[in-house]
């Protein structure tokens, strides 16, 4: 059986270059230029899968992307591609595929069996069953796990390499048959910058299957001499097998360019495909038509296939994909598919075309003759009924229809066949129009929706409903004429290439063929085969009240496969007005969204990847901690050291060790990443005292003080210790992962609300390091450090700042603590931070000095009850909830950001959510951050919550876990026991304390 | 993805460059303390919301950093122009951000 349905000669493929592949598995051999489904066809394959829901085995229908059925999934292991349409995969030699569905095989598929419960798989039975009992829904998942989906995702990491390009251009053409060529041409010749690019590996679009001249030539001939000139030309970029999938706002185009995938499964070199983000000037689409089929029984055997992919199997490839063809037609253009076939040898049983023979859809003389001539059978009004055959058709079965296509007026015959290719007219490819929100246009004349209006795109050609060659030419060039007066450049003087005029008969609207009994009782008329939505269900659908195409298509799965319903949805809009006895304009369609065609997420990933998916920020000692085995926390972008284990230590241990050194010696602390704002201006002081709680006008100048900041609702937003320079100049602090956030604040208000304030905002976060040294010997390990101030008590109070070097550094010290203990925060120019944080690390060597981490900063902090903005507040928190009243200052003249929203009854209310301190029953229970607390554990579900845990440590001072946490009226409840119960079963029975834990004789518990 | 043009740069730029910041034009009221909760709320929370044309704020933030206005329709996201933050947005005519 060695490519049986190949012909003698003709078609598009190397002959010279045989290829190997393997499919479902099992060997075969086909030619360089075959797609996958050209060469599956060529051997004879019949089944090349099995359905969604019924299993039934289907066969190739198509040629191009509207193929519903010929899922593939590509090789096997880290490279695997699920879902691949084999009418878009080339062949290359070694390639293996399998069909998507189907086990143990296509051939002989045991979830066939589903079949036989087809009355009990309704549509809309994925809302009905599985329901009860409701404990059986693991079973159910697992179940339903099995049975859906297409395709297997693979489990490794993508072996390729995927990358992007950026494009501008005056003019994008999608799609080069001969109306995006044409526009293409004038649009490059006059002189704009022009992208053309084609889902295909050649140039040509529907030119490449047909048998057309231009210019008096064949039709390849002139196809190939554009793409000849447009190749020389700068001002063009060409791009083949790149597919447009998706069309955003203010004509923003992303196209997926395959570039490898025709030669192996993984790229031996470069990107495997490449995902180009094109801005146009101008859009012209010219994405043309897919052939649609009617809709009659049994209409998925495999050997029913459309007619234009017939003819183009024929002409491109050289395969005739069957012997005795019945053509079914219900529109002119189809009827060249049987001269097709003749020619290529093979017989036709009969041409059966519906079409009554009233005014306008006639086929025309010149064909009709021709068949005629040749001894084919034409049967007039009538219309095939349903299919013979289960792996493969065996007969049609025809009956005579009445004028109006929807009654049956005779007696069956039955047509002994092997192929059964149909046509019942074409449907613009419309998708990308619709992207961002332009609803198509039914069109009664053309029996087709046609692009809604879209500002800057221009449709051309067959995709505007216009079938005939010389229109798509003329379309062509009249959408760039337009495009280069909308961008301002002269036309330039050329010549429309011409093509012979042929008048076409008006569409038939042909959608349903009726059966003599009902589409809910009559055999399977498919409408959507990947999901396997029949007429029938479309109609159960009606039936339920279901009446908007919206909700059918939810209800019925219509259009929700990997194909967005490309061959189905104009049938089954057409069957759903039927049934409610509308009008299809009335009915209307749903909407396709991005993307046309699946893009697999690597691409759209890019090189963004690994360690390029965000931007590390690490401070300018990040090496030292490295070399020192710091264990990471990621704090936003930050890098910053979690802990410092040494060897042998776990966590907890390392934690223990830092948080000791700190109280009872001196630590080490890079707090660099906390953000930097330097704030200069004569209005710098009233700026403060607006975005604040407190007063930073009255601060002097060489002192800090500590600042809450809340956002117009009373909420807390941020804080950080703000310093004051100079007169006229503040530096101010924030929390690490709010710095950026507090920025735009500051600036919001500067420039919508303040402008006539005359300050200027710059942030410092990068440009200074910050070191805390921390501890009782502090002072000892700043006196071998720093010059240029006095260290005494008297002379360097706590909340003051002085200038001086460390290390010999120029250096602005702070005396500011975050831990409790004394405590100084050394600034240097970044370039300097490691300098300065060695020579520190150097004279604290006789006094143990500790390099400590965010985890013991976290612990040490909250023994003293000082909230961390983000950790322990979550927007929804007022100073006044936090126990804070001290830090809001309101007597300002001014009413501060934050004030008015304090006074609202709902945020001055009793009963709110209240800051305390929480010390669990058992010393050793840790209570768990996020965990909520309860009164009563046995209390009926839902039990009422009091709030929750917002952090939970184990403190080496006080021997014994400790937490911090919200409690509804917290403040009154000082000693009452509350519960946190936990989803292993436990519950945590911890007392309500006081915020602070250590007060200032330190190692006392509070 | 939107195309805006930003007055203080004089360009058209991606959308990737800008942050929105909502509806333009609110005033923070004079005298807080004089307004009812209920007044108050709806200058804290309560905007235009609109089907259609929308004045809004737009900050530059990786090129300029300055806040400025745009009138964009919240249904089809045409952009009907922008203008400097003290300026006022043109009334709906041309439509910009497509070179059309």
């Amino acid at each position: 059986m060695n490519q049986v349905n190949r012909l003698p000669d003709g078609g598009r493929i190397d002959r010279n270059v045989p290829l190997s592949f393997r499919f479902d598995g099992r060997n075969f051999t086909g030619y360089a230029g075959d797609t996958l489904a050209s060469a599956l066809l060529a051997n004879g394959v019949d089944i090349v899968g099995r359905s969604f829901k019924y299993s039934r085995p289907r066969g190739i229908m198509a040629a191009g992307m509207e193929e519903p059925n010929a899922l593939m999934q590509m090789g096997a292991g880290a490279a695997t591609v699920p879902n691949v349409l084999a009418t878009q995969a080339e062949l290359y030699d070694g390639l293996v595929a399998s069909p998507t569905n189907g086990w143990p095989s296509a051939k002989l598929d045991v979830t066939a069996l589903a079949g036989l419960f087809a009355p009990l798989l309704p549509p809309g039975f994925y809302n009905k069953t599985f329901m009860w009992p409701g404990k059986g829904w693991k079973f159910y998942e697992w179940f339903i796990r099995r049975m859906a989906g297409f395709g297997r995702a693979p489990s490794a990491a993508d072996p390729d390499i995927y990358d992007k390009l950026h494009h501008h251009c005056d003019v994008l053409v999608i799609g080069s048959g001969p109306a995006g060529l044409s526009a293409a041409l004038l649009a490059a010749e006059s002189g704009a910058r022009v992208v053309l690019l084609d889902e295909q590996s050649e140039f040509g679009g529907a030119l490449l299957a047909a048998d057309e001249t231009i210019n008096d030539a064949p039709a390849m001939d002139w196809v190939q001499q554009v793409i000849a000139r447009l190749s020389q030309m700068e001002n063009v970029t060409l791009l083949s097998r790149t597919t447009a999938f998706g069309y955003y706002d203010h004509n923003f185009v992303a196209a997926l360019e395959r570039r490898t995938d025709h030669l192996g499964l993984v790229a031996c070199a470069g990107s495997r495909q490449r995902l180009h983000r094109i801005r146009a000037g101008q859009v012209i689409l010219a994405t043309g038509a897919f052939e649609r089929l009617p809709v009659f029984g049994n209409n998925d055997r495999p050997g029913v296939m459309l007619a234009s992919a017939v003819s183009a199997y024929l002409r491109r490839y050289a395969v005739a994909a069957g012997n005795r063809m019945v053509l079914f037609v219900a529109a002119d253009s189809a009827w060249q598919t049987a001269l097709d076939w003749l020619d290529a040898g093979r017989q036709v049983v009969a041409v059966v075309d519906p079409r009554p023979a009233a005014v306008g859809m006639q086929p025309s003389s010149e064909v009709f003759g021709a068949l005629q001539a040749r001894g084919v059978e034409i049967l007039q009004g009538y219309a095939v009924v349903d299919v013979r055959g289960r792996r493969r058709v065996r007969e049609a079965v025809v009956a005579p229809i009445a004028d109006n296509l929807k009654q049956l007026t005779g007696k069956q015959r039955h047509l002994a066949c092997d192929l059964l290719a149909v046509s019942s007219g074409w449907s613009p490819v419309v998708h990308l129009s619709c992207h961002t929100g332009s609803r198509p246009v039914w069109d009664d004349e053309k029996a087709g929706f046609l692009p809604g209006f879209r500002q800057g795109c221009l449709p051309a050609g067959s995709v505007n409903g216009s079938y005939g060659l010389a229109e798509c030419l003329q379309e062509g060039y009249q959408a760039a004429a337009a495009a280069l007066e909308a961008t301002g450049l002269v036309t330039s003087v050329q010549p429309i290439a011409s093509a012979r005029v042929q008048p076409l008969a008006k569409a038939c609207p042909l959608f349903l063929i009726p059966h003599h009994r009902s589409p809910t009782r009559a055999p399977k008329q498919f409408v959507d085969f990947q999901n396997d939505v029949t007429a029938g269900a479309i109609h159960i659908a009606a039936l339920e009240g279901y009446e908007s195409i919206e909700h059918v298509k939810r209800y019925t799965a219509l259009g929700f496969g990997t194909d967005q319903g490309k061959l189905g949805n104009i049938n089954g809009v057409a069957i759903l007005a039927g049934a409610l006895g509308k009008s299809i304009a009335e009915t209307g369609t749903t909407m396709f969204r991005p993307a046309y065609t699946p893009v697999t997420l690597g691409a759209i990933a890019g090189r963004d990847v690994d360690s390029l998916f965000d931007p590390e920020r690490v401070t300018a000692i990040h090496g030292w901690h490295a070399e020192h085995r710091a264990v990471w926390e990621n704090v936003g972008q930050w890098k910053r050291p979690w802990y410092y284990p040494h060897k042998g230590e776990d966590m907890a241990s390392a934690v223990n060790r830092e948080c000791l050194a700190v109280r009872r010696g001196v630590g080490i602390l890079d707090a660099s990443t906390l953000g930097k704002i330097d704030i200069q201006g004569p209005d710098a002081g009233e700026f403060l005292d607006r975005m604040y709680t407190n007063r930073f006008s009255n601060l002097a100048v060489g002192k800090c003080r500590y600042g809450l900041m809340l956002k117009e609702d009373g909420m807390v937003f941020d804080d950080g210790v703000v310093a004051r320079l100079a007169q006229n100049r503040y530096l101010a602090t924030t929390t690490t992962g709010g710095a950026a956030a507090v920025l735009q604040w500051m600036e919001l208000w500067l420039q919508t609300e303040w402008p006539e304030l005359e300050v200027w905002l710059t942030s410092v976060t990068d440009h200074w390091v910050t070191i805390a040294v921390a501890g009782p010997d502090s002072r000892r390990v700043m006196a071998e450090v720093c010059e240029g101030f006095s260290l005494d008590e008297d002379a360097f109070a706590f909340m003051e700042w002085r200038d001086g070097t460390a290390a010999g550094v120029r250096a602005r010290i702070m005396r500011v603590s975050f831990t409790g203990e004394l405590s100084y925060e050394i600034n240097v120019p970044a370039d300097y931070g490691r300098h300065v944080w060695e020579a520190c690390m150097s004279a604290g060597q006789p006094f143990g000095i500790t390099p400590y981490g965010t985890e013991t900063m976290h612990v040490l902090r909250a023994e003293k009850g000082f909230v961390i903005v983000g950790q322990d507040t979550d927007g929804s928190v007022t100073p006044q909830d936090l126990g804070m009243s001290w830090v809001v200052n309101a007597k300002k003249p001014f009413s501060f950001i934050g004030k008015r929203s304090l006074a609202r009854s709902h945020t001055s209310g009793k009963m709110r959510k209240q800051w305390v301190g929480l010390l669990p029953l058992d010393p050793a229970e840790r209570l768990l951050e996020g965990g909520q607390l309860v009164d009563d554990p046995g209390q009926a579900v839902p039990i009422v919550m009091l709030g929750h845990v917002t952090s939970s440590y184990y403190s080496p001072v006080l021997e014994r876990t400790f937490a911090l946490g919200f409690v509804r009226n917290g403040r009154q409840r000082m000693g009452d026991v509350v519960h946190c119960p936990l989803k292993d079963g436990r519950v945590i029975p911890a007392k309500i304390v006081p915020t602070v834990f250590l007060n200032e004789t330190q190692a006392e518990p509070a | 993805m939107l195309q805006i043009h930003c007055p203080y740069c004089e360009e058209h730029r991606e959308e990737e460059e800008f942050a929105y910041s909502g509806e333009a034009g609110i005033v923070r009221p004079e005298s807080p303390a004089e307004l009812s909760d209920e007044a108050w709320g709806d200058y804290l929370f309560f905007r235009k919301n609109p089907r259609g044309l929308h004045q809004e704020l737009w900050l530059h933030a990786s090129g300029c950093r300055r806040y400025f206005k745009v009138l964009r329709d919240t249904v089809t996201y045409a952009i009907h122009g922008s203008c400097k933050i003290d300026e006022q947005l043109a009334p709906v005519g041309q439509i910009s951000g497509i070179r059309s």
